[in-house]
């Protein structure tokens, strides 16, 4: 553990670090050409869409499959994101599915035979007021209520684990406290997708990247093809699973969802020393940040209020953030940003992800996971292939089915997800 | 950021408005829609890849709503106009794909 008046220098640590980290091989999956028919096709291949497959070829047998991407495997948001991985939502629902999740990611490298640089080093969330500190208290103990480890630390303990915050009480935000869920943690997102897609690949799954699916064969009410940029391809059963494109994909097959589409950014700092060794989280003030494990410090950002696709935000987005970050790390000042970029966030009215049947037979959506998804990978792909092998939803996911926005039965994850990871 | 253009204050910081997604949804008749229509008119709103006609509040100036023509894909910033004014037509078709809600 390092103390507060280490200072950040770049270089010797994080080159030593990126040095641990091992060099790929030249092929992990097969490039193939598209078949002209499949038993499934899965229009996106980033993390989600990776892993369905992968789920739908081992837990289920079912081989005959296609994942379909636009562009390059994991150029979504699977690889943009702040890669924060935890599991104590508020309500149930959410905690059930997150919950599962985080299990098969402490499973996940045995399992796929890949490294992923799954990291259990905690994630710290923090309260700033006093309404802040009950809300995160009725969190906890709703996470108790679900079996989900999760602790209450006081300021104090706050600054033993994490000595570089600043835990002041002359700041805008004060620290009055925050829940840690020790479980928690990070991953190299890249490398999730790319372990999945090679596993996929290995069982047999055809990853098509470079091709864009620009429309349905359906016919009374069922899919019988998708129509790409290479061809149609005719298959019994389609997976939607294309996040920030889900309401342009939806609408191609003649329904409507509640998505709106909005830029998220995140940034890193040069490689530096060790300065921190959990997640720091704060909804309040829209401050996400770890330190990844070649030495950046990695931060997620609040937002764009519009709607778009261009996979870039406004750089006040990024500054109001920083400014936060700086009162709450006043050692960051020192560090300096190498690079931001954004991804396309697909954003559910009430921040819970869509994942099921549609009203087109045999075509199946999981979208919605707006901000958070990523933690959500394994779990999300798992039930995904659940429903589409057996045409019903998984336990885990019907309560997030399509018409929940019809029977009012929302599960509103505002606060515990909300702008959060 | 987005300089964007107040009918009534000129063009002004994006930071100065508050956005409110599509513009034009009218207020429907509660007492004779279905539960999916009602869903509907609550939760869906157009998401295009393209120009959207869309709300927004110059809260920081005037603290007046109006409606604003703008690309998801580039950027660009159309014409803005009144509510309940004639909608001025979509701009050019630069980056469109998807019109449709
Ligand atoms: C900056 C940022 C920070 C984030 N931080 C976190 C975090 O800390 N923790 C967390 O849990 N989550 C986080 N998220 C959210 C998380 O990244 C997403 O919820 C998750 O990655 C979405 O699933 P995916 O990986 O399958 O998406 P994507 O990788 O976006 O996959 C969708 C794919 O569909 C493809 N596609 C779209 N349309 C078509 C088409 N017509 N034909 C073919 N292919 C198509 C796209 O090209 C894309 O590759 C963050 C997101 C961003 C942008
Ligand atoms: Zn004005």
């Amino acid at each position: 553990m390092t103390n507060t008046n280490q200072i950040l220098t770049p270089g010797t640590i994080g080159r030593r670090r990126a040095a641990i980290i091992p060099e790929q091989p030249p092929q992990l999956w097969k490039s193939v050409k598209p078949k002209k028919a499949y038993d499934i096709v899965i229009v996106g291949g980033g993390g989600h869409g990776l892993a369905t497959a992968y789920y739908l070829a081992k837990n289920h047998g079912l081989t005959n499959i296609a994942v379909v991407e636009k562009g390059w495997l994991a150029g979504g948001n699977a690889a943009r994101n702040t890669t924060i991985i935890r599991s104590n939502y508020l309500w149930d629902e959410s905690a059930s599915i997150y919950e599962h999740s985080l299990k098969l990611w402490e499973t996940l490298e045995e399992d796929l035979g890949y490294e992923m640089f799954f990291s259990q080093r905690g994630v710290l969330t923090l309260a700033h007021s006093v309404s802040d500190v009950r809300s995160k208290r009725r969190n906890l103990y709703a996470n108790a209520l679900n079996g989900i480890d999760s602790e209450w630390l006081t300021p104090q303990e706050v600054k033993k684990l994490v000595p570089i915050i600043n835990i002041s009480e002359d700041v805008r935000y004060p620290v009055h406290g925050a829940t840690y869920q020790p479980r928690g943690g990070i991953a190299k997102h890249d490398w999730v997708a790319w372990g999945y897609a090679k596993a996929a690949s290995d069982l047999g799954v055809d990853i098509i990247q470079g091709t864009e699916v620009t429309g349905f064969d359906i016919r009374n009410n069922k899919v019988q093809g998708v129509h790409t940029s290479q061809g149609t391809i005719a298959t019994g059963k389609v997976g939607l699973v294309a996040a920030g494109h889900s309401s342009i994909l939806a609408n191609l097959a003649g329904f409507s969802i509640p998505i709106q589409s909005r830029p998220l950014q995140a940034l890193v700092s040069p490689l530096l020393e060790q300065v921190l060794n959990t997640v720091v989280m704060s909804g309040a003030v829209h401050v996400y940040v770890s330190q990844a494990h070649k030495g950046e410090l990695v931060m997620g950002a609040g937002t764009d209020a519009f709607n778009s696709y261009a996979q870039r935000g406004g750089f006040h987005v990024v500054e109001h953030q920083l400014a936060a970050a700086l009162e709450l790390f006043p050692i960051f000042s020192r560090a300096q940003v190498l690079r931001t970029w954004g991804g396309i966030v697909d954003i559910a009215p009430d921040a819970s992800p869509i994942i099921g049947l549609t009203p087109v037979e045999n075509l199946f959506i999981n979208a919605g996971w707006g901000t958070g998804g990523f933690k959500a990978t394994p779990g999300s792909g798992w039930v995904m292939a659940h429903t589409m092998a057996n045409g019903t939803p998984h336990k885990l996911n019907k309560p997030f089915a399509l018409d929940r926005f019809a029977t009012g039965h929302l599960i509103d994850e505002h606060g515990a997800a909300g702008v959060a990871h | 950021m987005l300089y964007i253009p107040c009918p009534y204050c000129g063009l002004r910081n994006e930071t100065e408005f508050h956005y409110g997604a599509e513009a034009g949804v009218g207020y429907p008749d509660p007492n004779t829609l279905t539960d999916d229509e009602w869903a509907k008119y609550i939760h869906i709103r157009a998401n295009p890849k393209g120009w959207l006609a869309e709300r927004w509040v110059h809260f920081a100036g005037c603290s007046r709503w109006f409606n604003l023509w703008r690309n998801t894909v580039t950027h660009e910033i159309g014409p803005a106009y009144l509510p309940f004014t004639e909608q001025p037509k979509a701009p050019s078709n630069i980056g469109q794909e998807e019109q449709k809600a």
